[in-house]
């Protein structure tokens, strides 16, 4: 009975990222997260949203804006987390930057973790954030989103990137 | 016709007033050469992110005027920033683009169909009102007071032939130190 297990709050994701004083956030849309998330942030009037064209673009912004004082998050589905992958090993892992990512996993199954997806595209996420040494949590369900906050706060305390994978449908 | 590079940046560095910098690949070694200066940013890691680095620069630092040196190559790369920073619109952000017609860092080998590509057409089709495109040092030097003071976004194409070089010092730019001293710069 999978299709009843619930998706992470959006409302408690955005109270997550404003606990760590995040004030931009850049994104490129992703349906993992479109409705919850995306689209309740966009009239959210804690946020600056900026709406990108390719996600790398984010990685710099993210990271022009943590030079000056600024925390912000980058949005994004797990594919343009693979097409960004060298501005993310250059700029947010060998510059230790503090680039702080909400991927989408488009194509996850509800009821299994990342790394067990039957889906390619899916699965090699953590292995390749594994390689890199990016830290990665996963927020799956209800309870989860609080994690946002301590590893928003992580990332900008030890000057490293992280990567929150939303495993379901954000509600 | 076309201008030496070092001679437009030793233009610019008469305007420069205390203006951040975010200079990429061969412009940034020229500029790094000079016009020393700690607000200069040359750590933008990958290719075509100058002005995506600047525009968070830009809307974190909105009292600061912050200018990139791109390259033709490099932004043919992140076309899209072009859009996004139009979207964003910060009035303090000037993008000029060395345009040579080739990947100079890489051979020299040239941009496909190099010779057509119009980069302040392509910035007024993305929403940039405000363009230019310059050719000439002497027409430059002249428009370049009033072109910095337009509020922004404003983008413009200089028409460049490389210079005398440049050391090219990838372990500084790539280097810690570079990134603490521009930080210190901003925040001290």
């Amino acid at each position: 009975m999978t299709a009843n297990l619930p998706g992470p709050s959006g409302a408690a994701m955005l109270d997550a990222i404003a606990a760590a004083n995040v004030r931009f956030v850049a994104a490129v849309p992703d349906i993992v997260t479109s409705d919850g998330l995306l689209w309740p942030l966009s009239r959210d009037g804690r946020f600056r949203l900026i709406r990108l064209c390719k996600e790398d673009e984010g990685v710099s912004i993210c990271t022009g804006l943590a030079f000056t004082g600024h925390r912000a998050v980058l949005m994004m589905q797990q594919t343009g987390l693979m097409d960004s992958l060298n501005a993310i090993r250059a700029i947010a892992v060998e510059y230790r930057q503090p680039v702080c990512m909400v991927v989408g996993m488009q194509g996850k199954e509800p009821e299994v973790r990342v790394r067990d997806s039957a889906r390619y595209g899916v699965r090699i996420v953590p292995p390749i954030l594994d390689v890199m040494g990016i830290e990665h949590i996963e927020i799956e369900g209800p309870g989860d989103e609080a994690a946002l906050t301590a590893a928003i706060e992580r990332a900008y305390r030890e000057e490293r990137p992280v990567v929150a994978l939303i495993g379901r449908t954000v509600q | 016709m076309a201008m030496r590079r070092d001679d437009c940046l030793r233009v610019l560095a008469r305007h420069r007033g205390d203006a951040i910098v975010v200079a990429t690949y061969q412009a940034g070694f020229d500029w790094m050469r000079i016009a020393p200066h700690p607000l200069n940013y040359v750590s933008i890691g990958a290719m075509g992110q100058a002005s995506s680095h600047a525009l968070g620069l830009a809307l974190g630092r909105p009292d600061k005027r912050v200018i990139v040196l791109d390259g033709d190559g490099s932004l043919l790369m992140n076309l899209g920033t072009l859009a996004t920073i139009a979207a964003a619109a910060p009035a303090n952000l000037i993008h000029f683009v060395c345009q040579n017609g080739c990947y100079e860092a890489n051979g020299s080998h040239p941009l496909p169909n190099a010779a057509a590509i119009d980069f302040p057409a392509i910035a007024r089709g993305a929403g940039i009102a405000h363009t230019a495109a310059f050719d000439d040092i002497a027409v430059f030097e002249a428009a370049l007071p009033a072109f910095l003071a337009t509020p922004g976004p404003v983008f413009a194409a200089l028409h460049i032939v490389a210079g005398d070089p440049s050391p090219q010092d990838y372990a500084y730019i790539h280097s810690a130190e570079a990134r603490r001293r521009f930080k210190d710069a901003l925040t001290g």
